[in-house]
């Protein structure tokens, strides 16, 4: 795969996830089933967002298909490849930035570069293309300790978009933010990715974010854990914040909420 | 930030004038009161004569502290060349953990000097018995050291590395061993002093060179003078020591 210029397109993979279960035992000898027969298909430079409640099973879908974890059934392919270990095109980003406190920020961009056994000196560019788009530049040289938290995770989206993704996991990314700067880097991600236009499976508790961002977006249940709605998000592009209170926006937030009222986690005050 | 860390710079450049003024006013105190009280040289030297100590026989101070050196370098090599490949072994294998780790930290609780005579009589009155008290008594902090080092890496962080195809190798170079290194150094720097302290325990024992056998002498002597002389010396090799293990964590830890 050569380097090319940072916004250029990638093409997106796609995945295909069938019957795939996850059973996890307790201490006590109880089997939580944290995935139950997930059939999904996601197509190549689809935008796709998983909300569901703390301990739906999100987190194990998206470690499944990191190649972090093993399902115990199913399969998962990406471009038609079984996945087993964590595919060369695949990049992720967690919650926490999880730098590496004592590289300098271009160095930690880097950081899959080296692992990758890529030329470090082809993705330079590439890598100070990004830091440029997210106005990390004059950060370059400087320590993770010297960053604000939500500078670190741009630096962390970075390090995933520096290996050219073909698909890029997000696991509740802007969770650690403050409500402000999780806005603008929401913002920011719809732009970077607009430009790449790879694959994206983004796992958050947000609601606003899964529908401003997503062209699809999953609501998972708890318990056993499977997929309660599949909503498609037909809102042009680029989205504006203040869309958020267009009809249309609002009525995919009712049905999402309203899934959740289906399944009891959220619960209204009774005011009869 | 910067304007802090300049001004933490200067309270310890502060810190450090201070601690030196301290340190003169107490020799100063020493030198006055010592013929003041009237106690003899062979008490209780003063700061002066043992100066004056350290130049006149300087050529067998340096002779011996070269000796007491050499055996401190040795020991320490031993505990770190030995030490460090251990505590890997333990944090790589269950199996060696759940055997080794337990008898370590028995054989801990064995003071080493104690066995000084023992490794004297098992291999003489040369080099070999200080540099193995030296390299017991500097082993033991390391390995811990270096283990607890090791397992301080957070588990996501192991994910991350996975999550970009990295194997364990990998893994090790760019992650484990940065993240063990201020803990391993923490280790390398109580173990010198060790190192230090068992060389001149070993030549406590039995030894014909070495900056603890100039001490015994010079007891056996009435020389207080010269085993205050030896001291100082003693008390410069566990400084020198130190910093130059400091200046190589300098090198390789980034310190805010």
């Amino acid at each position: 795969m050569q380097p090319t210029d940072a916004t250029a397109a990638d093409s997106g993979v796609e995945i295909d996830i069938q019957q795939v279960q996850k059973i996890y035992e307790t201490r006590a000898g109880e089997e939580v089933r944290a995935l139950e027969c997930i059939d999904q298909h996601i197509a190549p430079g689809e935008f796709v967002s998983i909300v569901g409640p703390s301990g739906c099973g999100k987190s194990t879908l998206l470690a499944i298909l990191a190649g972090l974890l093993e399902q115990d059934h199913g399969t998962v392919r990406i471009n038609s490849q079984l996945v087993t270990r964590s595919h060369p095109r695949m990049a992720v980003v967690f919650q926490r930035d999880l730098l590496l406190k004592w590289r300098t920020v271009e160095d930690n961009i880097l950081l899959p570069v080296e692992v990758k056994g890529w030329k470090i000196s082809e993705y330079r560019p590439r890598a100070r293309d990004l830091m440029k788009q997210v106005g990390l530049i004059d950060f370059a040289r400087k320590y993770p300790d010297e960053l604000s938290g939500g500078m670190r995770q741009r630096v962390a989206i970075c390090r995933a978009l520096v290996q050219q993704p073909g698909l890029l996991l997000m696991d509740e990314p802007f969770g650690a933010l403050d409500a402000l700067t999780r806005e603008q880097m929401t913002i920011d991600l719809q732009r970077l990715w607009r430009r790449i236009n790879n694959t994206v499976v983004f796992v958050t508790h947000s609601i606003d974010e899964a529908i401003f961002l997503s062209d699809r977006v999953l609501v998972m249940s708890p318990r056993p854990g499977k997929i309660d709605l599949d909503l498609k998000i037909d809102i042009p592009r680029p989205r504006r914040l203040a869309g958020r209170t267009s009809p249309q926006f609002l009525s995919y937030l009712e049905s999402i909420r309203n899934t959740f009222e289906r399944q009891g986690v959220l619960v209204e005050e009774d005011v009869s | 930030m910067k304007t802090a860390r300049k001004l933490s710079k200067r309270n310890m450049a502060l810190g450090n004038g201070g601690a030196i003024l301290f340190a003169l006013a107490l020799l100063a105190l020493w030198q006055v009161i010592v013929p003041l009280v009237g106690i003899s040289e062979l008490v209780l030297p003063t700061p002066y004569q043992i100066g004056r100590r350290l130049v006149v026989d300087h050529r067998i101070l340096l002779h011996d502290s070269y000796y007491t050196l050499f055996e401190v370098l040795c020991g320490f090599g031993m505990a770190v060349g030995i030490g460090v490949p251990l505590a890997l072994l333990i944090f790589y294998s269950k199996a060696i953990e759940r055997v080794l780790y337990p008898l370590l930290i028995a054989f801990q609780t064995v003071p080493k000097v104690a066995l000084a005579p023992l490794l004297v009589l098992w291999f003489g009155f040369g080099f070999m018995p200080k540099i193995l008290i030296s390299f017991l008594t500097a082993f033991f902090p390391i390995v811990i050291a270096t283990v607890v080092g090791l397992e301080q890496l957070e588990e996501e962080m192991v994910r991350l590395l996975k999550s970009m195809g990295a194997s364990e190798r990998q893994t090790f170079w760019k992650l484990r061993l940065p993240t063990a290194l201020p803990s391993v150094f923490g280790g390398l720097k109580v173990g010198i002093g060790l190192a230090v302290i068992g060389s001149i325990i070993g030549e406590y024992v039995a030894s014909e060179q070495g900056l603890g056998y100039r001490q015994l002498t010079a007891n056996a002597q009435f020389d207080s003078t010269m085993n205050f002389a030896a001291l100082v010396m003693i008390s410069i090799l566990g400084v020198l020591t130190f910093y130059a293990i400091h200046f190589v964590e300098r090198a390789f830890v980034r310190v805010r």
